[in-house]
């Protein structure tokens, strides 16, 4: 996947530009995610690659197609759950391929029922969204996704909001399905450690408008372990990421975005990360 | 200012439904926190954390036990408790006013209850902003500042108040890893100046740590003790601390407590009681 030159801008005589001249590409197999300063436009480009808007200039295409709308060649999974609360976990895993009917359903529910057991879910595949916790509505949709096989996997911040230990579950379960299946996907966060934990190629974007900073190859070796946290190689990668956050977050201070503040504050009194 | 808020914690059960489902949130906790003490509760989602605050603060009501605050009951079975001033809460997500000024949200509470004339209210509360590096923000209204900002603003307002006791439910939640960190920092020099009994609640094990005089684990639901873990970390703290080797070693055994009770939680999915 990949965009060229897009521009995206809203308002009376667009006057309120969020992207200019962005590039980049999605890598093919990998796990790419996307970080920058909150209120950078993240989700706008997830938007854009999704086909829920449409740039106002440039291109957006996918294997060389240009991308003209929503399609199931390109999932999203959202920040907040969007499961079926009236159906079974069973029924909203099997829903895309049992309404599109290309593959038979005692199939489709097999591969459905085994997506659940990789992510634990075994046991709670006759349950309502209702009655499972967030951690598990995620888990869920992760796997709701994944059924339909897309090409491109967009994930728009989907554990924010858990609790801290929920969390890392979590990116040990999703690391588990990627490092299984190999297939594209772009992350998107706002957390430095989630970031350099999860991805092959780290994304930096700069503050409004919204650029690509850099693009960071991140070197750690797979299967990811949790212990990789405290290595010496994370670390400085996490550095070198979170200096090209702080220059942008103090761009945006000394610009009058107040809510750039936070960061700008964290790194003048934290200096380096050990 | 009030030097008590000891608060003794007596058997302290909460069924929700008693005749129907039945569901037991608290069972029989027991624990005492002294005046001025900082104690942290932590424990996973759905552990009935939230629903003691609740409890604590007057917003909701005990099935069985007692609560006792500076050796009088303050909440027990057919004794309706009030929120009051004495116990101040302060949220996971704000609850500033938008439309009135820094200044006026921090010294609305003694002012509108008569307690201080507004010009010393004023100055005391330009005091404990200074404190925490908040210096010349008083004229801005909430949504101009950035979201680590706006936390400390509220835990100024809480403490304008004069409260005997201090309630967090999570309070940082909403916030970034590094932001978060700092905030622990404002926290504890807040509490360093006034040293009123706090009631923490997190997911968060560092956080819990980095804060407590005593950390209490609790058990997945029912809600239960499992442990209390004292925290000998000298004060002042600052974040240098979480590599010292005390520090290590407090982490490693709540995190032995707390990963059996996640796990459990996880596997089995509890929700929160709201």
């Amino acid at each position: 996947m990949a965009m060229r030159s897009v521009r995206m801008a809203y308002g009376a005589d667009l006057a309120k530009i969020v992207l200019d001249d962005c590039s980049f590409a999605v890598a093919r197999g990998k796990l790419n995610v996307l970080i920058g300063p909150s209120g950078c436009g993240k989700t706008t480009v997830v938007n854009l690659l999704a086909g829920y808007e449409r740039p106002t200039g440039g291109e957006i295409t996918l294997d060389g197609e240009p991308v003209t709308g929503p399609s199931s060649s390109r999932l999203v999974v959202f920040q907040e759950t969007a499961l079926f609360p009236w159906l079974t976990v069973l029924d909203n895993v099997m829903f895309g391929p049992a309404v599109r009917g290309t593959v038979k359903r005692a199939e489709v529910e097999r591969e459905a029922r085994s997506l659940l057991e990789m992510v634990g879910l075994k046991d709670f595949a006759d349950k309502h969204p209702m009655q499972l916790s967030g951690g598990m509505q995620r888990r869920a949709e992760l796997v709701r996704a994944m059924i339909n096989k897309p090409r491109v996997m967009l994930m728009d911040e989907p554990f924010r909001g858990l609790d801290a230990m929920t969390r890392k579950l979590m990116q040990e379960h999703y690391l588990r399905l990627f490092e299984e299946d190999g297939r594209t996907n772009l992350f998107v966060t706002s957390e430095l450690d989630e970031a350099v934990f999860l991805a092959d190629r780290l994304i930096v974007l700069t503050n409004l408008p919204t650029r690509v900073k850099k693009i960071m190859e991140i070197d750690l070796p797979r299967p990811r372990e949790i212990s990789m946290l405290g290595s010496r190689r994370f670390l400085e990668l996490k550095q070198e990421a979170l200096n090209l956050l702080h220059e942008e977050a103090l761009k945006a201070f000394t610009a009058g975005a107040t809510s750039a503040y936070d960061l700008v504050e964290a790194v003048g009194r934290r200096g380096p990360i050990r | 200012m009030s030097p008590h808020g000891g608060l003794r914690i007596k058997e302290v059960s909460k069924v929700y439904d008693p005749e129907g489902i039945h569901v037991v949130a608290l069972q029989e906790i027991s624990f005492d926190i002294s005046p001025g003490e900082f104690c942290v509760v932590v424990g996973p989602s759905g552990c009935g954390k939230t629903t003691l605050l609740n409890i604590i603060a007057g917003f909701d009501t005990l099935t069985s036990g007692e609560i006792v605050m500076d050796g009088s009951t303050l909440t027990a079975p057919g004794k309706r408790l009030s929120p009051g001033a004495d116990r101040m809460v302060v949220f996971q997500h704000g609850a500033l006013f938008p439309w009135k000024t820094v200044l006026w949200n921090v010294t609305c509470g003694p002012v509108l209850q008569g307690r201080l004339p507004r010009a010393q209210a004023e100055a005391q509360a330009r005091h404990l902003l200074a404190r925490t590096g908040l210096s010349g923000i008083e004229g801005q209204y909430p949504g101009e500042l950035s979201s680590g900002m706006r936390r400390r603003v509220e835990l100024v307002r809480a403490l304008m108040n004069d409260p005997k006791v201090l309630l967090l439910d999570e309070p940082f939640r909403a916030l970034d890893a590094l932001t978060r960190s700092v905030m622990h920092e404002h926290l504890l020099q807040l509490y360093d100046l006034a040293r009123k009994t706090v009631f923490f609640i997190t997911h968060d094990l560092e956080e819990a740590i980095f804060l407590a005089d005593r950390v209490v684990v609790m058990t997945t639901r029912p809600g239960r003790v499992k442990k209390v873990i004292e925290v000998d970390l000298p004060r002042p703290r600052d974040h240098r601390i979480l590599t010292s080797a005390r520090y290590g070693e407090l982490e490693e055994e709540a995190l032995e407590a707390i990963h059996e009770e996640a796990l459990k939680a996880f596997e089995t999915g509890e929700r929160e009681l709201a």
